[in-house]
C-alpha cells in the first residue's frame, strides 16, 4: 500500500507571544485552577471515571452536580497517551490531512452552524449590492459543501449551515448533516453531534460512503467536535456523554471550549488562557481516561466580550493574543491545535469585514496552528454564512499563505543569487526580469490578488466573487456517485428525500 | 541542422526566451543548449540570409505577443524574449547595411539631465529592440545638448525622454527647446515617459506623445508608422 499523501497546507516558522517561562506559568496556573476550584461536572459517568483515576469528587452547587478536582499527576499521565500526530482522511485520499503537533503546518477550514445564509446580488436595485437572508436548509448545506470543495484554500469542511427544513428532527438532524457534507465534499468532514443516539448512524453513513467500516477506519473521513465545557469550568451533561462515547469508539475529536474574556473568563490574556487551558485539559484528560490514545485536538476558541453589547468580539486584537497563546500551550503538550481565525463583527462583505478577517487570518496563520476553523464566509460574528464572502476569504487566504510560508534557502541559492547579480549587471539593461521565470516555476513568486481587476472598487471585487461563485455552482463534479448514494440510502435512517440534496 | 531547422530553432528559442546556453528558458530545461545568440551566430557562419534570420526573430516575437495577449505569458516572459531579439540584432547589426536591410527606424532614448533612474527606460529599450527598432540608448543624466547631438548624428526619427523625478522632468522641455533651436524639431517625434509625467504635461512642453509604459511606447510608434 502506498504512503498516504496529504494536502500540502502551509508550513510556517511560528511566531510566539509567550516565553517558555510564561508557558510554564500558565500551565501551573491551570493546574492550580483544576485543583481549586476544580470543575463543576454535571455528568455522572464522567465523575465516576475521574474518581477512579484518583481525582477528588465532592457535591456540586446543584442537584446532580459534582465538583471534580484533578491532580496534576492525573493530567500528566493522560497527556502521555495523547497522539501528537493525527491523520484525518477524506473522500479523495489526496485531501487527507496530517496534523502533527511538532510540525507547524497550517490548514484552514470552515466552521460555525449558522441559521442564516446570505446571498448577494452585486448589482441589485439602483446598482448597489442587494442582500437576501435565507434560512439554513439541507440544500444550502449541500451548496456550501460543494463550494468549499471547490475553493483551493479550504482544507477541511465543518458543517457551517444549520439545517432547519420542515422534516428535520432532533433524531435525524445529524445523519442529514453528515450525509449532505459527504455527498458534495471530497475533503475531510467534521461536525458536532446534536443527538448522541445518532452517533452510530452517522458512522454507518460514513462507512457506507467509504465502502465499509474497515475502509472508514483506515481513512477516517469524518471526525467530531465536542464543546463539553460551558465556561467557566462547567462540564455539561449531554456533551460530556458524547465525548465519552466518541472517545470510547476511538474516533478523532476536538475538545473545544469557547470562553468569553470579560464575562465567562478573565479578560486579561494570562487569566483567559489559564482558564481555557484548564478547561481543555480537563476534557482531554477525560478522553484519555476513557480510551488511552484517543486522537484529540486542543480546541481553543477564546473570544473577547464587546463592552457595549456583551456579544462576542472576534475582531479584537485580544482575540489574536488569546488564540496565539493557546497554540503555544497546545504545542507544549504536543497536541495538534484546533484554532480560530477569520471572524468579524461586520454583517456584510466590505472594508470592515476585510480588516477584521485579515487581522486574525494572518496572525493565526503565523502561529503555526495546525487546524484553523471559522476561516470562510462567516459574517455578523458566527451568525451568518455568506457564500460570496467565502470566495473572497479564499482569495485572501491565498495571499495569507504566501505571506507566512517558511523561507528556505542555503549557500547554493545565495551563490546563484550572486551570479544573477553579476550577469545582470554586465547586461545592457540591468533588469532581473528574465530570472523571475525560475522562481515562478518554483512557486516563489506570488500571483496577483485573485479578485483583482481593472475596476478596483469594492463593488467590482464583490461582483467578481459572485461570478466565481456562480461558476462553481454551475458544476456538480464533487457529488458522490449515484450507486454509492443509493447504497447509503438503503441502509440509512431518517434521511430527507433525495430532492432535498439535489443541487 | 539545415537552414530551415536552424531558422525554426531561432524562432522557437525567441518564443521560449532562451537567450544563450547559460539561460534556462521558459520551462527551465534549456540550460546547456544553444540559445538565440549562438543560433544566430551559427546562421551567419552558415550564410543563412540575414533577412530570413530577422523574419524568424519577428515571427517568434509575434507568437510571444499572442501569448501575452492570451495571458499565457507575463511581462518577464515577454521581456526575456525581447531581450533575445535585441541581442540577436546586435549580432546582426554589422550585416544589415551590407544586405541593404532597413530597420523600422532609429530611436534615441535617454534619461534627462539630473536624473539617474533607468528601470523604465531599460524596459522600453528592451521592448523596442525586440520590436525591430534600431535603439540608441544614451544612458542616464544626459544633457539636452548631448541628446540633440545624438539625434542629429543618427538622423533619428524618434526620441524617447525619461524622468522619474518632478524636479528633473522639466528638463524634457529644455531638450525640445534645443531641438527647435538646432532646427531638427520637425524631423523627430518626441515621446516622453516616467512616473510623474502625464498626457497634459506632454502637451504643455510640446512633446508628440506621452507613454504610460513600454507597451504604450510600442503602440505609439506603430501609430506613427501607420500615419506615415
Amino acid at each position: 500500500m502506498s504512503a498516504p499523501t496529504f494536502r500540502p497546507g502551509t508550513v510556517v516558522k511560528p511566531t510566539e507571544r509567550l516565553s517558555r517561562e510564561q508557558v510554564g506559568l500558565i500551565h501551573d496556573a491551570s493546574m492550580r485552577i483544576l485543583h481549586d476550584p476544580g470543575i463543576v461536572c454535571y455528568n455522572e459517568e464522567a465523575v465516576s471515571i475521574y474518581r477512579d483515576a484518583g481525582c477528588g469528587v465532592a457535591d456540586g452547587p446543584q442537584k446532580k452536580s459534582w465538583i471534580v478536582t484533578i491532580p496534576h499527576d492525573v493530567v500528566r499521565r493522560a497527556l502521555q497517551s495523547v497522539p501528537s500526530r493525527i491523520v484525518l482522511g477524506a473522500r479523495d485520499p489526496s485531501n487527507a490531512l496530517e496534523l502533527d503537533a511538532e510540525k507547524p503546518r497550517v490548514y484552514f477550514g470552515t466552521g460555525s452552524e449558522t441559521n442564516i445564509v446570505l446571498e448577494v446580488d452585486p448589482a441589485g436595485a439602483n446598482g448597489a449590492p442587494a442582500y437576501r437572508e435565507q434560512r439554513g436548509t439541507v440544500n444550502r448545506l449541500c451548496d456550501s459543501a460543494r463550494l468549499c470543495d471547490a475553493l483551493d484554500n479550504v482544507d477541511f469542511f465543518i458543517r457551517n449551515v444549520n439545517v432547519q427544513d420542515d422534516g428535520i428532527t432532533v433524531e435525524n438532524k445529524d445523519a442529514n448533516v453528515f450525509f449532505a457534507a459527504l455527498l458534495y465534499c471530497t475533503k475531510h468532514v467534521q461536525a458536532g453531534i446534536s443527538n448522541l443516539d445518532a452517533l452510530d448512524e452517522v458512522l454507518r453513513i460514513a462507512a457506507g460512503v467509504a465502502g465499509g467500516e474497515d475502509r472508514l477506519r483506515a481513512n477516517p473521513r469524518v471526525s467530531f467536535i465536542t464543546c463539553l465545557v460551558k465556561s467557566p469550568l462547567q462540564m455539561v451533561d449531554d456533551t460530556t456523554q458524547k465525548t465519552i462515547e466518541i472517545a470510547r469508539r476511538g474516533w478523532p475529536l476536538v475538545i473545544s471550549s469557547s470562553p468569553q474574556g470579560g464575562s465567562t473568563a478573565p479578560v486579561q490574556e494570562e487569566g483567559m488562557v489559564a482558564l481555557i487551558n484548564a478547561e481543555i485539559l480537563a476534557g482531554v484528560t477525560l478522553t484519555q481516561l476513557v480510551n488511552p490514545g484517543t486522537p484529540v485536538l486542543y480546541g481553543a476558541v477564546p473570544v473577547r466580550v464587546r463592552l457595549d453589547t456583551l456579544h462576542d468580539y472576534y475582531g479584537a486584537p485580544e482575540f489574536v493574543h488569546y488564540n496565539s497563546d493557546c497554540v503555544q500551550m497546545a504545542r507544549s503538550y504536543l497536541i495538534p491545535c484546533y484554532s480560530t481565525a477569520g471572524v468579524g463583527d461586520s454583517s456584510q462583505p466590505g472594508l470592515q469585514t476585510g480588516v477584521e478577517k485579515l487581522l486574525s487570518h494572518l496572525a493565526m496563520a503565523q502561529t503555526g496552528a495546525q487546524y484553523i476553523h471559522y476561516a470562510f464566509g462567516l459574517l455578523d460574528r458566527t451568525n451568518v454564512f455568506c457564500p460570496a464572502q467565502a470566495v473572497i476569504d479564499d482569495a485572501n487566504l491565498t495571499m495569507v499563505r504566501e505571506t507566512v510560508r517558511r523561507t528556505r534557502f542555503g549557500a547554493d541559492e545565495l551563490t546563484r543569487a550572486v551570479s544573477e547579480v553579476r550577469s545582470t549587471m554586465s547586461s545592457g539593461t540591468r533588469l532581473f526580469a528574465r530570472h523571475i521565470r525560475r522562481y515562478r516555476r518554483q512557486g516563489l513568486v506570488s500571483d496577483p490578488y485573485a479578485l483583482a481587476g481593472d475596476d478596483p472598487s469594492e463593488s467590482a471585487v464583490l461582483q467578481r466573487a459572485c461570478e466565481r461563485l456562480q461558476a462553481i455552482r454551475a458544476t456538480r463534479s464533487s457529488r458522490l456517485d449515484q450507486s454509492t448514494v443509493d447504497a447509503v440510502r438503503r441502509e440509512a435512517q431518517g434521511l430527507l428525500p433525495p430532492e432535498a440534496f439535489d443541487l | 541542422m539545415n537552414k530551415e531547422e536552424l531558422l525554426s530553432q531561432i524562432k522557437r528559442n525567441v518564443v521560449l526566451g532562451h537567450i544563450d546556453e547559460s539561460d534556462e528558458g521558459f520551462d527551465g530545461d534549456m540550460e546547456g543548449q544553444p540559445g538565440v545568440t549562438e543560433l544566430v551566430a551559427k546562421g551567419l557562419e552558415e550564410k543563412a540570409p540575414v533577412q530570413e534570420i530577422i523574419s524568424s526573430l519577428s515571427d517568434g516575437m509575434e507568437i510571444v505577443g499572442e501569448r501575452f495577449e492570451s495571458e499565457e505569458y507575463l511581462i518577464p516572459d515577454m521581456l526575456a524574449s525581447a531581450e533575445c531579439v535585441g541581442a540577436a540584432m546586435g549580432i546582426l547589426e554589422p550585416h544589415l547595411n551590407a544586405n541593404d536591410i532597413k530597420r523600422k527606424g532609429t530611436f534615441i532614448i535617454a534619461t534627462v539631465e539630473g536624473d539617474l533612474h533607468d528601470i523604465g527606460k531599460n524596459i522600453v529599450v528592451t521592448m523596442l529592440k525586440g520590436a525591430g527598432y534600431d535603439v540608441k540608448d544614451l544612458g542616464i543624466n544626459i544633457t539636452a545638448a548631448d541628446i540633440v547631438a545624438a539625434v542629429k548624428e543618427h538622423k533619428a526619427q524618434y526620441l524617447g525622454l525619461s524622468a522619474l523625478l518632478t524636479t528633473t522632468m522639466v528638463k524634457m522641455q529644455d531638450v525640445i527647446e534645443e531641438l527647435k533651436k538646432q532646427g531638427v524639431r520637425d524631423s523627430v517625434k518626441v515621446l516622453i515617459g516616467g512616473a510623474p509625467t502625464s498626457e497634459e504635461f506632454a502637451k504643455s512642453i510640446g512633446a508628440d506623445a506621452h507613454c504610460r509604459d513600454a507597451f504604450a511606447a510600442t503602440d505609439t510608434l506603430k501609430s506613427f508608422e501607420v500615419a506615415a
